[in-house]
């Protein structure tokens, strides 16, 4: 059975990568019709029908934050397009950008149209150096075909389009770090308010945008916001790409309709092909390294004892205490053989490294759980050392700039809350705890109920 | 005008004003700042031991705000309701960021020069724990000499930005910033080296804590012996009003007038601060009122005392 796929139709075409490929398989129509046929209002308006959500993380819809850009200025308004994806597990943006490179021109294009937006900038994580070629090349076609530059298509729309690439800093993939980053100074995140949309680059009105969600917008002018929304489950329309990783069979990025069942895009064949070597679920990260982690007897089934479904809504269901987030999209699978604990020091790691110190709770904290959790998995923890890791994080979360302080503390409370004996156990048995991991623990176990 | 309620206290306040000014302005349980400096343009947001509760956002929206936030970067709006020492959450969430400021922080203030007149010192007093809980190593940092008169250790830093916003803006060209990231980060950029201007010094005042002091005073005596004396002088640069502070008839050091959060009136040129330590040098107005309420105010010059009326028990 083939599932509608809106980004990845043609990616496995070898032409498309190139302007004329890319044309001929439907591409730049939604410059055409956007450009020739329709107000920058109606786009915007066909994006808020679609029901379209922000695939950076956070989901937030994308035509409501299109609709909050400041007008009443006569400053020039900007589009940025956030390619730092930097997210442990996460690697959708990637393969958009290195095979399909103009479908992210194309989008930024039409978008920029809607924004009244005359200067778009690609920020594309420093690592990713090969694929700014490859961007950078498109752009070139997309100048010399006329789609980028003075008066596109013979209209009185004009865009340029640059591509920057970022230091190779987490952080500047949040939106205002990447303002900061792109105006040539230290990727602090920016105090808020003002948002972006008021006051962003160089204090002009700014949209930042996901790769994954600018990629959507040439189907969604083509086919109508309404045929986007009818795809999808409720609230969370449309495909989403999903980077699976981890002990699955088949690794690799996959694009879902909304509302597949998380049983299903597991087991199924085609989609991550069960556990590797036939092993147990153990976990799971649904949304990349900040979300909460998943024991096996909540990743199926709800807490509710509904299937959990791959949707904004359903993963999230029962909050923090027995759910977690689609974040953005980096699906990690842990099978009965890896250990919590280390995956959980492992992330920490990445957190400490990459704060960037600006504010107290975050850069103190961040580096604090680290160690500890370095202690726990190398068989030096104490009992009260969970006890204290809990309390740290939770002295981290909310009380931050930017929402990293709540990512690096958000793995480590769902690892607590629900592998505690998997700690308990390096705790007790540090020398056994450093020779072999726990295996599957309580994770199957009914579920308990239990609050966050 | 607006009207913001603080701790069950309304005052009306202009539009724009930031919670921590209308808190300031009430002038009862203020919320501490370690980053915010109301001269320094840019500052605060990133300490966040100024945290509060926003209970109603505004006469239009009843709802509160989600999270805590940070009083000395929220505006605040008609009808605002704000809870500070009243909020059980808000002295837990504060606790607890004293006590992320403290793990890296030595704990050696009878040898640190600060000692007395520390903020984060006053803070750990009312917020902290009397033990750590952080048993690993401490991050520590070499000296470093900025000039002849400033002594820069990082080891102490707390990471406000106060010194960058004020070597930024009291120059016209960026004078230095931060490196690295996280709890590797460092006031730097070869500060050694480009930080010779004539008002260099005033990074000192506008430190929180001991990580920049001035080498002409440090260990000579413990801030709260030495008397605060108002003094001026004709100065070609600042305007030369300035606090001396005196060990009997010895100048030993020199600062600008600071207020109740440690702020400075006007901010004073290096000739002032460094050079000019003889009594002969300065005219002298009058006492300092210490109103800060660190132990520098504990020996000398406190808060006006309640007259007290001493009576005889009657006999029963």
């Amino acid at each position: 059975m083939s599932r509608l796929k809106i980004l990845t139709e043609h990616i496995h075409k070898p032409e498309i990568t190139g302007i004329e490929g890319y044309i001929k398989n439907g591409g730049y129509r939604a410059v055409e019709k956007a450009l020739k046929k329709m107000q920058p209002d109606e786009v915007t308006e066909e994006v808020k029908k679609s029901g379209l959500r922000g695939r950076g993380g956070a989901g937030f819809p994308t035509g409501m934050k299109w609709s909050f850009i400041f007008k009443g200025s006569d400053k020039p308004r900007y589009l940025l397009c956030n390619a730092d994806e930097s997210e442990p597990g996460t690697f959708k943006d990637r393969l958009l950008m290195e095979k399909i490179p103009h479908l992210l021109v194309e989008g930024m294009i039409a978008s920029s149209f809607a924004l009244g937006v005359r200067t778009a900038y690609i920020y594309i994580r420093g690592e990713y150096m090969y694929i700014l070629h490859i961007l950078q090349q498109a752009i070139d076609e997309a100048y010399a075909k006329g789609y980028l530059g003075e008066n596109i298509l013979g209209t009185s729309y004009s865009l340029d389009l640059h591509v920057h690439p970022g230091g190779g800093a987490y952080i500047c993939g949040e939106e205002t770090a990447l303002i900061e980053s792109l105006e040539g100074k230290r990727g602090n995140p920016r105090i808020k308010p003002p948002f972006p949309a008021v006051e962003g680059l160089w204090g002009c009105p700014t949209i930042v945008n996901n790769v994954e969600t600018i990629c959507k917008v040439p189907f969604i002018i083509n086919e109508g916001g309404e045929a986007y929304a009818k795809i999808g489950i409720g609230a969370s329309t449309g495909t989403k790409l999903i980077s699976a990783c981890g002990n699955i069979n088949k690794p690799g990025v996959y694009e879902i309709e909304l509302g597949v069942p998380v049983e299903e895009f597991i087991y199924s064949d085609e989609y991550c092909g069960g556990i590797k070597g036939g092993k147990q679920l153990k976990a799971l990260v649904p949304g990349g390294s900040s979300v909460p982690i998943l024991p096996n007897r909540l990743i199926t089934t709800t807490a509710k004892g509904e299937p959990r479904l791959m949707s904004y809504e359903s993963l999230a269901d029962g909050g923090f205490a027995t759910g977690s987030m689609l974040g953005s999209g980096g699906f990690i699978v842990f099978d009965e053989d890896q250990c919590v604990v280390r995956n959980t020091w492992n992330f920490s790691r990445f957190y400490h490294h990459e704060s960037c110190g600006q504010c107290s709770p975050c850069r103190e904290g961040t580096g604090w759980m680290e160690k500890i959790l370095h202690r726990l998995e190398h068989g030096h923890g104490r009992m009260e050392d969970i006890d204290l890791l809990w309390d740290v994080q939770r002295k981290i979360e909310g009380n931050t700039i930017c929402p990293f302080g709540d990512a690096s503390a958000w793995p480590v409370a769902a690892a607590i809350r629900h592998f505690r004996d998997e700690f308990e156990w390096h705790v007790l048995q540090p020398q056994e705890a450093t020779r072999r991991n726990y295996g599957m623990g309580r994770s199957a176990e009914p579920i308990e109920q239990v609050t966050a | 005008m607006p009207k913001v309620t603080i701790d069950n206290i309304t005052i009306d306040v202009a539009p724009g004003t930031t919670i921590l000014n209308a808190a300031r302005m009430i002038g009862e349980n203020v919320p501490p700042a370690m980053c915010y400096y109301s001269k320094l343009q840019g500052s605060g947001g990133k300490c966040r031991v100024c945290l509060v509760k926003v209970t109603k956002s505004s006469e239009q929206n009843p709802r509160g705000m989600p999270k805590l936030v940070a009083s000395c970067c929220t505006q605040i709006a008609d009808g605002m309701v704000v809870e500070n020492v009243t909020s059980p959450e808000v002295i837990e969430a504060r606790k607890g960021i004293v006590e992320l400021l403290l793990i890296n922080h030595p704990l050696d203030c009878p040898v640190c020069d600060q000692a007395g007149e520390c903020h984060l010192q006053d803070l750990s007093y009312e917020h902290g724990a009397a033990t750590t809980r952080y048993d690993f190593g401490r991050r520590t940092f070499d000296k470093i000499d900025i000039g002849p008169y400033i002594q820069l250790h990082m080891t102490r830093c707390i990471l406000c930005y106060r010194c960058v916003y004020t070597a930024d803006q009291l120059t016209n060209e960026r004078r230095h910033g931060i490196i690295n990231r996280g709890d590797a980060a460092e006031i730097s950029t070869y500060i050694q080296n480009v930080i010779d201007n004539d008002f260099s010094g005033n990074v000192i005042d506008v430190c929180p804590v001991g990580a920049l002091t001035d080498k002409t005073f440090r260990f000579k005596s413990r801030v709260w012996f030495t008397k605060p004396v108002n003094a001026h002088r004709n100065c070609d640069k600042c305007s030369g009003k300035v606090t001396l502070w005196f060990q009997g008839e010895e100048v030993l050091r020199v600062t600008g007038r600071k207020d109740k959060y440690g702020e400075v009136e006007e901010f004073i040129c290096n000739t002032c601060r460094f050079e000019t330590k003889q009594k002969s040098d300065w005219v002298i107005e009058g006492p300092r009122r210490i109103d800060t309420h660190s132990v520098i105010a504990q020996n000398h010059l406190p808060y006006e005392l309640d007259v007290v009326h001493p009576q005889i028990e009657a006999a029963q």
